[in-house]
């Protein structure tokens, strides 16, 4: 059954995958990209039970982390077309 | 007997998940435009993580590994909507219109128009069919 679920997900990460290459917009990218993460956590939880090694669910822990912060900044680059916010405010203040 | 019946509650959740997954990745691969792709997206964030998340947690029983899947699931509950959000916005703030129809119920109105296309018909999105 974990082995349906593992399918699912696969299944789920392909077809994001298509979208984020197909996708017009650098947004439509970003949020298949965030799908792909957010199945990736869940495949990490099912694979840590099909495997017998509940260890996974700390990396799973972390890679959920990582994909919030991985959309905000890259959406952060896009806004502002830079991540450095001092900078930012010196040009505006120029 | 009841482990039984937890069992089959846990197959049903996680191949309710996985189906709920598959068709929201089928509507982020099919639907017309950003906004509506992102409102299919977010049935793999929502109910696809949660009915996963939930039959694995009735398969580890009352314990550590329970207690950890239900921290990614809060993780995914919080972090999923505020990406959800910074999104949409930064579309918005870049000027990409939704697909609108008009009165006749035709789709109008390109994918991704720039911002100047905008400001040239400011009126176009306040007010999307005129009898």
């Amino acid at each position: 059954m974990f082995a349906a679920a593992t399918l699912a997900l696969l299944v789920t990460v392909s077809l994001a995958l298509a979208r984020a290459v197909l996708g017009p917009t650098v947004f439509d990218r970003l949020l298949a990209t965030n799908t792909i993460g957010t199945c990736t956590v869940l495949l990490l939880a099912v694979i840590g039970f099909l495997t017998g090694r509940p260890e996974f669910l700390d990396l799973a822990l972390v890679y959920g982390l990582l994909n919030l912060v991985g959309t905000v900044a890259v959406l952060k680059f896009f806004h502002d077309r830079q991540l450095d916010d001092r900078r930012r405010q010196r040009e505006a203040t120029r | 007997m009841s482990s039984m019946l937890i069992d089959i509650a846990s197959w049903i959740c996680l191949l309710a998940g996985g189906a709920f997954c598959i068709v929201g990745a089928l509507g982020l691969l099919r639907m017309p435009d950003f906004y509506t792709r992102m409102h299919a997206a977010s049935v793999v964030d929502t109910l696809g993580a949660g009915l996963v998340l939930l039959g694995l947690i009735l398969q580890a029983g009352l314990s550590l590994v329970a207690a950890k899947l239900a921290m990614v699931g809060l993780l995914l509950f919080f972090t999923g909507p505020v990406a959800g959000h910074a999104l949409a916005k930064a579309a918005m703030r870049r000027g990409l219109a939704p697909l609108l129809a008009d009165a006749d119920g035709a789709l109008s109105g390109s994918s991704s128009p720039t911002r100047k296309q905008r400001a040239e018909s400011p009126d176009k999105e306040d007010t999307p069919s005129k009898p």
